[in-house]
Order: structure tokens, then sequence, then C-alpha cells
């Protein structure tokens, strides 16, 4: 159970091939690199789901693998497409932090989950301690994925990359029952849609899947003028009308 | 016993890397046309060029300092020690004591100073802006190189090529995750310091981006002979380099005989031939960089260098 072991290397590699990937998505510019690099990345999680069920000899964790496939590594990735083409989305990412900064904060990231995972494991096999640390790693990078950058498209993505580190620690761990998996997988597929009618609300809305542009419709800035605004407002004229062709 | 075979490899290894370099790239270069759909010089042609340009008599700038002079040769001399020390098809070369990954990286920074200062020297600007470029690039290259080899002497225990060598293609390792990141890091090195193509564009001097090219407009005849055999060497060493770190199968051990160093030969050939293969496709796959994301993809080599030693710190419990 340590180095040097096929299984387990391989196991491990699929792990590590995983935090590559979500660093390709954090270095990347571009809508549809993005995307890609994201169908990439379901594809090693399926396989990693698949190896993990042979090395178990567990046959629902090939059903896990199914699932990430068609989901993670055809179906979303086409229907992003799909958006993007749709929308006619310009090709430039913008990102709220610069590449160099989001990729330390990355390595950050990625220290910040190996102290976490070592005093929890203390005692566990090296690669298992590795194994978490790395899954915890992908976890991480998502949620700063979804913090770095300012289009909805690529917050979607770094959701969804988070829970692709989700599953990769789910399956390492032998005897997690399928239902668990199957109804994560599901609730992926409803924050998919979620986000997808999301997205076409805000570019409905304002034009733009830059989610700067709600910056404009911060509470106080919203809520500040009313008092003011009511108190000049001639008592015989009707503010409701003025205020709703304004909003 | 010993001796003599280290002492013949050795020799056999030289006049084999003197070969192959100018092979190599003109192999490359070949590849690249038949995949761009042109038919492409002969894979000999730098051979013809070298021939050409060594019978020609050096054209120096009227302010040419000595430096001009020197510094061809400086290049191509320490660019030849570091090729003698990086194994090829046997292990135990009579200098393999002395081959030393940190002595490596000092040779090659040795090498591009002498290259910096002669684009330097006659004060043109092309010159001195390819060689602002170069060093800036090194900046953030050697670093990533450094820590890349930290995760190998963790692993091996040193930084001696041969003994990191050896200990990979024991295979007791395994497949370590620390290690592909680290050869991630030393493969975006690799193509920053041989100037290929998301860095800088080997095809080209007449951009306003180039880098390597823009350092020799100045020299001409043999002095120019000397810089691109220079460069043939080192992409032919750092081919190896990545061959014998990462692809240690084959390799003649240590004190065997000639029929062991054959199948190592034919080994090496093998293993370059297809990183040779793979350079083709992936520089007629991938467009170039602006000069100024560089610093960003090679800083993005450090952090996975960086990655690789704090993963490698963290399975051999010292942190």
């Amino acid at each position: 159970m340590t180095y040097g072991q096929l299984p387990y290397d391989i196991a491990h590699l699929l792990g590590g091939a995983m935090l590559l990937l979500s660093f390709v998505l954090l270095y990347q510019r571009r809508v549809q690199a993005v995307i890609n690099a994201f169908a990439m990345q379901g594809a090693v999680l399926a396989m990693a789901a698949a190896w993990q069920g042979a090395m178990q000899s567990a046959p629902e964790l090939y059903l896990t693998a199914l699932v990430a496939f068609t989901a993670k590594a055809v179906l979303i990735p086409l229907a992003l497409r799909a958006i993007v083409r749709r929308l006619n989305l310009h090709r430039a990412v913008e990102t709220a932090l610069g590449i160099g900064a989001s990729m330390m904060a990355g390595v950050a990231v990625v220290a910040l989950a190996i102290l976490v995972a070592l005093p929890i494991t203390t005692g566990a096999r090296a690669i298992a301690r590795e194994d978490l640390a790395l899954a915890l790693s992908v976890v991480l990078l998502g949620m700063l994925m979804m913090i770095t950058r300012r289009n909805a498209i690529s917050q979607v993505v770094g959701l969804m990359s988070l829970e692709n580190g989700l599953v990769l620690a789910a399956v390492g761990v032998a005897g997690m029952p399928l239902v668990v998996e199957l109804s994560t997988a599901a609730l992926v597929l409803v924050v998919f849609v979620v986000a997808g009618v999301f997205v076409f609300q805000i570019r409905e809305r304002f034009d733009s899947v830059d989610t700067g542009a709600f910056a404009a419709n911060h509470g106080e800035d919203a809520f500040e003028p009313e008092p003011e605004e009511a108190s000049t407002a001639p008592p015989g004229a009707p503010p409701a009308a003025q205020r709703g062709d304004a909003g | 016993m010993q001796t003599l075979g280290g002492l013949l490899t050795q020799a056999l290894h030289l006049v084999l890397m003197l070969l192959a370099a100018p092979l190599v790239v003109g192999g490359v270069r070949w590849l690249k046309a038949r995949m761009l759909g042109r038919r492409g010089a002969s894979p000999l042609q730098p051979f013809r060029d070298l021939r050409k340009l060594l019978r020609k008599r050096p054209v120096l700038a009227e302010n040419a300092s000595a430096v001009s002079e020197v510094a061809p040769y400086v290049g191509v001399v320490a660019t030849l020690v570091a090729v003698a020390l990086v194994p090829s098809f046997a292990h135990g070369m009579l200098l393999a004591p002395l081959g030393d990954l940190v002595l490596l990286a000092a040779l090659l920074a040795l090498a591009r100073f002498a290259l910096a200062l002669a684009g330097m020297d006659v004060g043109t600007g092309f010159g001195g802006l390819g060689a602002a470029r170069e060093m800036s690039f090194a900046a953030f290259a050697e670093p990533a190189l450094l820590v890349a080899l930290l995760s190998f002497s963790i692993l091996a225990g040193t930084t001696n090529l041969d003994a990191v060598a050896a200990t990979f293609r024991d295979g007791l390792l395994g497949l370590r995750v620390s290690l592909a990141l680290a050869g991630i890091a030393l493969l975006a090195v690799a193509l920053t310091e041989n100037a290929r193509i998301p860095v800088d564009n080997p095809a080209t001097h007449l951009e306003l981006t180039m880098v390597h090219e823009a350092m020799l407009l100045e020299s001409s005849g043999r002095h120019l002979a000397l810089w691109e055999y220079e460069a043939a060497l080192k992409l032919t060493m750092w081919l190896a380099l990545l061959a014998a770190a990462f692809l240690p199968f084959g390799v003649a051990p240590a004190g065997s005989g000639p029929l062991a160093w054959l199948l190592g030969l034919l080994a090496w050939v093998v293993k370059m031939a297809g990183f040779a293969v793979a350079l083709a496709v992936f520089e007629s796959a991938i467009a170039k960089m602006r000069v100024f994301r560089v610093p960003e993809f090679l800083g993005a080599a450090l952090l996975l260098a960086l990655l690789a030693a704090a993963l490698l710190f963290v399975s051999t419990g010292l942190a």
C-alpha cells in the first residue's frame, strides 16, 4: 500500500492530473479553453472512479464513472458551449484578479489544503494523506476560480470543478454508498440548470455576463436615495411609476 | 576495465552528441515542414549550413570589442561540457561523477551569459532588446529549474544525474504526482531555454518579438556557425536530459559491454525521435505567446515545481 505498487500509483497520478487541470482552469483566459479544460477534468475524474472501481472491486463505481463521464465530460461542456455560442460571448475572460496573482493564490490554497489534511490524517498511509490533500486542493481551487473570475460561465465551471473534487474524495474511500454519489451528480445537474437560467437572466438584464455589472446595484446605493426622493416628491405625483421606469 | 569502459563510452557519447545535434534540429524542422504541408529542407540541411558558415570569415562591426570574438567560444565550450555530462546511451561514463544537475544549470547560465554579452556588445537596438528579454526570461526559468531539481534530489537523495536516472530506472519510487508536476515544469523551462515556440519562434529573425535570433543579428560566418551549433547542442542536451531523467529505460548500466551499449543506443535513438516528433507536433499546434505573457507561463512552471516539492514534503513526512 505504498509507492511503487502500480494500482495505487495510477490512482494517485489521476488525482494529480485533476489537480493539474484545476490549475489549467485557473490559468486559462478564454471561455472556450476553460470549457475544454473542464471537460478534460471530467474525463479524468471518470477514469479515476473507474480505476477505483477496479481496485476496490466495487462495480457501482463504474456507474459513478459513467455518470461522471456523460455529465461532466460530454453533456455539460456541450451545453456550456451552446450557451457561449448562443450568447455570442466575447472570447476574452475578464479576471477579477490577474493570472499570476490567482496562480499564486492557487498554490497558497494548495498549501492550506495540505496543512489542513495533514493533522487530521496522522497515522494514515502516506498515500491516503496525499490523496486527501489532492482532493481538498481541487475543491479549494474550484472555489478560488469562482472568486477570481467575473465571467458567469467561468464561475459555473468553478462550481462544478469544486464538485469534481468532492467526487474525487468520495470515490477514494472504500464503501461509499452509491446513493450519495448519484444524488450529488443529480444535484450538480440541477445546479447547472439553475446556473444556466441564471446566466440567461443576467444576460437579459444587463446585456453581459460580467458579474461586475452588479456593482451598481448594491443594496446601500439602491436604497439610500429613497427617503430623500419620498420627501422631495410632491404629494400628488405618483412616485411608483417613476421608480419603475428607473429600475 | 571500468575506467576503460567509462572512457570509451564518454568518447562515443561525445561523438554521438556532436553528430546528433544538427540532425535533431534539422529533423524537427523537416517534421514541422511536413506537418504544415510543405516539403521542407532535408534533415541534413543544418550540416550544410554549418559547413558553409564555417568557411566564411566573421564580419565584425567597427566598434566590436573582444567580447564579440570570445563569446561564441565561451558559449560553445560551456554547452559542450554540459553535453558531456548528460548520459545518452550508457551510465557510468568517465565524467558521470561530475554530472551534477546544479552544475548543468550553471553551465547553461554561463552559455546564456556569453550569448547576452555578445548581443549587447555592438550596441544595436535588437541585440540589447534580445539580451534583455533572454535574461528576464532566465530570471523566471532558473528558479523553476532549481525547484524542479529539488524534488528530484528529495526523491533520489542526490543531484547527480546518473544516480537520479538509476534511481528512477529501478522503479522503486513508482509513479509520483510530484515527479509529473516537476516534469511539466522542466518541459516549460526546456522550451524557454531553447527558444522554442510558445516563448520564441525559432523559424524567424524578422520579428519584433524575437529573442534568441535578435542576439545573433550581428554575428556572421564562423561565429554564427558556432552560435547555431551551440543552440543545436543545447536542444539535444535538453532532450537527452529529459530522456535520461523521465525515460531511463534501456540505458546500458555502468560497466556493461558493447552489446548493452548498442541496445542503449537504439533505445536512445527511439526516445530522441519520439521527443522530436512531440516537439514538432506541439510547435505546429500552438501559437507563440506575447512576450509579456512569458513571465506568467514561467511563473506557472515555477509554481508547479513548488507544488511538486510541497507534495513531496507531505508524502515523505517531512512537513
